[in-house]
């Protein structure tokens, strides 16, 4: 009797995938104000939401496992190299949608319209307001300067925003000079890269090295944590690098509708959704990402970042550098 | 009759052993393809460091946590001192912390911008230039964490191993003039090697195929240049061929070890296995005795749980309350299922291999128990391949037939997590109940023979009794390790079905360490319930 409980518990689970009305995510993202986006859209399509989440590279790789046969409508992954990788290996499918390419501007989407991207976060530098004054570290490249050795945090190389970085610095200048940058960035480093971007803040605040690079949102989380983080986020500034040229790097989080997708109406919806002024509001809201939506009200802290100059290079440039600038961080010692 | 017996064991044997070995098999099987160049390139970079790393890790762990276990175990078992009815049992307690979790907890208490050196400069007024501290996040402190958090797998079996040995030969070696210390290292170690070596090498092949604690403490080692390859480099052959690496020294470990007790045999020569009493410890070695037991603890349990239960005070996971109840329900179903499928498949190979004792047999069945020493995530991979291959032939087969399909009844399902686990974790029911089965004179088998018992009487009428507490100790042990299992898990579940595991590496993947340890303290919960059930399995002596 237990056993027949057990089966029929366990077909049931492949069977809600099957239902008609639901729609099937595969998504890289996990945070929680992803939950209240997608109960919304329960709420107000009566589609459900079946979930799964996981790192891009291995949801990538089951997603080819399964093959024609996959339950997966929507990849959403949290960078735009893993978009440019699923592109490659050929996971989504084109979708023409009126909505999509009227809110989601033209560098933030797949010319095809393959992906779409759903919200962005800037690579900036966070320097120690008491040993580094304002305009003394304006730019990627200065973290590269003699004048700062031994005083740079910047987490492993084996992290995708560190990759879409120096892959967006070959899209720049070339690899030649990228990789003599990644070689002087290393020799600067305070301490052999380990933990998270906020480790490499706290780093900062602490007194352990004078500049850090991370996210944008980490920043601003803490600005809003715990009073410990709090404190922390007090002893340091945000630098928005190469304002006067190209830019701040900028990354994407994005969905594609995938090839097999058994329910590509409700993907599109999705997706749709996911762009609505509702759903970017909660994004920017609850986890201080920029909107890819324009005149959707940011967070008061991202307000008080103020307006910055993105590098407007098209992010499946930069996820066709990947694989070039893992090897360059690799030989330039960089773990 | 007979002579059925004899071909059915062995195929049955070999059929299961094959299944088992199939991701083992593609991942050897890799070596052969064309890695495109990424192999080079690893070579001529960072592998000479994974080499290093690995093997530090690996020399430091085993060292540390057979010194920590064996000698926790030997004064417990042999002395009495204060609070050793309370270390019996709590120096398993660091089972239940995973060694990821144990690696957040500590690296956040001991880095530099951590609450321990934080006091340490406010009170003091120094900066960074003006002291020196140990820096946690090195080899030598993961080797410490990963010491902290496997050691139990040493205790457990180096208690099991002397507490079931009989007193007739200590008392004989006392009566000879052996003093504590000779008694010690020529009597109760020697005999209770295979069952030390058991948990040691359950240990190596854990510290082999960790990565999260690892990966925390910003050490480079093969298994965390696996998940690099395959992630960032998206080349899946070559981690491949890294995991063979690995599957090579954990094969090697192996053999070393069937090689090393090959001619010695371990059961009781007399019938009366009567235990020790334990002699009382007197002045100063009394308090330093509880000391040196207490550190373990301490450490590996009390400090990480205590920050833990900290942070969930003064914040916690906000969501915790809606979550728990399906998360843990969930987590326990999921250990539940995978211990008992485990262990039943751990007990019948561990049989086999008693009784067929055909060179192939032995090889097969220790082969089966090597995916302990591949990473989770490559276990995960390589089985979502032929388990897929497997169902689209069925799902091809219902759909000619009928109008109607019944979905990923394998990879879309909790069956392809428990494969994984099976997969992953046969090494611990085959080395407990080896070491188990070692125990058991073959001559009460012979007898049982003679009078004419049958193969499955055996089994079920000498061999189950006699081994019920290495079955319940590795169905345990499967099922904290499952509670703590991440990367399969995260691979393989199907939609909506969350872990506790899975919630905390979301929140921490996210650096949410403080909303995190809300979940990572129910794991510690979840995970000392089977601790809890170990203990009485830990017997007394007296």
């Amino acid at each position: 009797m237990l056993r027949v409980g057990c089966l029929l518990g366990l077909w049931s689970l492949a069977a809600l995938a099957q239902a008609e009305n639901v729609v099937n995510v595969y998504s890289a993202r996990h945070y929680d104000t992803d939950d209240a986006v997608y109960a919304d859209f329960e709420k107000q399509t009566g589609i459900q939401v079946n979930l799964i989440e996981g790192k891009a590279d291995a949801l990538l790789a089951r997603l080819k496992r399964e093959g024609r046969r996959s339950p997966a409508d929507v990849l959403i992954t949290v960078d735009a190299g893993r978009l440019f990788q699923a592109e490659q290996q050929d996971i989504f499918q084109p979708i023409s949608s009126l909505v999509l390419s009227e809110r989601v501007p033209s560098n933030l989407r797949h010319p095809d319209g393959l992906w779409f991207g759903l919200t962005k976060r800037a690579r900036v530098i966070l320097r120690s307001k008491d040993r580094v004054k304002e305009g003394e570290i304006t730019s990627y490249e200065d973290l590269a300067k003699p004048e700062w050795k031994g005083r740079v945090l910047i987490r492993s190389s084996s992290n995708v925003y560190n990759q879409s970085l120096v892959g967006s610095l070959i899209a720049a200048y070339g690899e030649q000079q990228a990789e003599t940058w990644c070689k002087r960035l290393v020799t600067n480093l305070a301490r052999k890269p380990q933990g998270g971007d906020r480790d490499q803040i706290k780093g900062v605040a602490a007194g352990e090295a004078d500049v850090a690079v991370a996210n944008s949102y980490y920043y601003a989380r803490m600005l809003t944590g715990t009073p410990e983080e709090r404190a922390a986020a007090a002893k340091v500034a945000i630098v928005f690098p190469n304002q006067q040229d190209r830019g701040t790097h900028v990354n994407l989080s994005g969905a594609g509708v995938c090839k097999n997708a058994p329910h590509p109406q409700n993907a599109i919806r999705f997706i749709e959704f996911l762009t609505s002024h509702q759903a970017q509001k909660t994004f920017a809201a609850g986890n201080h990402e920029y909107p890819v939506v324009k005149g959707v009200e940011m967070a008061s802290v991202l307000d008080h970042f103020g307006h910055f100059k993105e590098d407007t290079v098209n992010a499946a440039v930069f996820g066709r550098n990947n694989p070039t600038a893992i090897q360059m961080m690799d030989r330039a010692g960089w773990r | 009759m007979k002579s059925a017996g004899r071909i059915v064991w062995p195929m049955l044997c070999w059929a299961i052993t094959a299944v088992l070995l199939v991701p083992v098999l593609a991942i050897l099987w890799s070596v052969t393809e064309d890695s495109d160049g990424v192999w080079q390139h690893l070579a001529s970079t960072v592998l000479v460091g994974y080499v290093r790393n690995t093997s530090l890790l690996a020399v430091g762990v085993g060292a540390g946590t057979t010194i920590i276990g064996v000698a926790t175990a030997w004064l417990v078992t042999y002395y009495s001192f204060p609070l050793v009815g309370v270390l019996r049992w709590a120096l398993l307690l660091p089972l239940a912390i995973p060694t990821y979790l144990l690696a957040y907890a500590l690296t956040d208490l001991f880095q530099f911008s951590g609450p321990v050196q934080g006091w340490l400069r406010a009170t003091t007024g120094w900066t960074r230039q003006d002291y020196w501290f140990p820096e946690i996040r090195s080899l030598p402190g993961a080797i410490a964490i990963l010491t902290l958090g496997l050691y139990p797998y040493v205790y457990l079996a180096a208690r099991t191993g002397f507490v079931s040995q009989s007193t007739a030969m200590l008392d004989a070696s006392r009566t000879l003039g052996v003093g504590p210390w000779g008694r010690f290292f020529r009597v109760a170690l020697p005999l209770a090697r295979p069952a030390i070596f058991a948990g040691l090498a359950l240990v190596l092949m854990e510290t082999l195929a960790e990565f999260g604690a690892v990966d925390y403490c910003a050490v480079d080692t093969f298994s965390t240049g696996i998940y690099r390859t395959w992630m960032s480099r998206g080349s899946l052959v070559a981690a491949a061929q890294l995991s063979a690496c690995l599957l090579g020294v954990a094969g090697l470990l192996y053999a070393g070890e069937v090689l090393s007790r090959r001619s010695a045999r371990y059961h009781h020569a007399t019938q009366s296995a009567q235990s020790v009493a334990p002699t009382r410890l007197d002045g100063l070695s009394r308090p330093l005795a509880t000391l040196l037991c207490g550190l373990p603890v301490l450490a590996g349990f009390l400090l990480p749980v205590g920050r833990f239960v900290l942070l969930t005070a003064q914040g916690g996971d906000r969501r915790a309350a809606e979550l728990l109840v399906e998360l843990g329900t969930n987590t326990a179903l999921l250990a539940s299922m995978a211990a008992a499928l485990t262990v039943f498949t751990g007990f019948f190979l561990a049989f086999a291999r008693r009784e067929i004792k055909s060179r192939v047999t032995q090889v097969a069945v220790q082969g089966a128990g090597l995916g302990y020493a591949i990473p989770g995530g490559v276990i995960a991979i390589g089985i979502l391949g032929p388990l897929w291959w497997l169902e689209d032939a069925i799902l091809g087969q219902i759909e000619q037939h009928m109008a109607w399909t019944p979905g990923l009844f394998l990879s879309g399902t909790v069956i392809a997590l428990l494969v994984g686990y099976q997969i992953r974790f046969l090494a611990i029911p085959l080395n407990v109940i080896g070491a188990g089965f070692a125990g058991i004179r073959p001559t009460i088998d012979d007898a049982a023979r003679n009078l004419g018992v049958s193969r499955i009487g055996i089994l079920r009428r000498i061999h189950m009794p006699l081994l019920r507490g290495s079955l319940l100790s590795a169905a345990l042990l499967v099922f904290v390790d499952v509670i703590k299992e991440l990367p399969a898990t995260l691979i393989l579940r199907p939609f909506n079905f969350d872990t506790l595991a899975v919630r905390v590496y979301h929140l921490a993947s996210d650096e949410r360490l403080a909303e995190a340890s809300t979940c990572a303290l129910a794991m510690v919960v979840a995970g000392l319930i089977p601790v809890v059930l170990l203990a009485p399995r830990n017997p007394n002596p007296s």
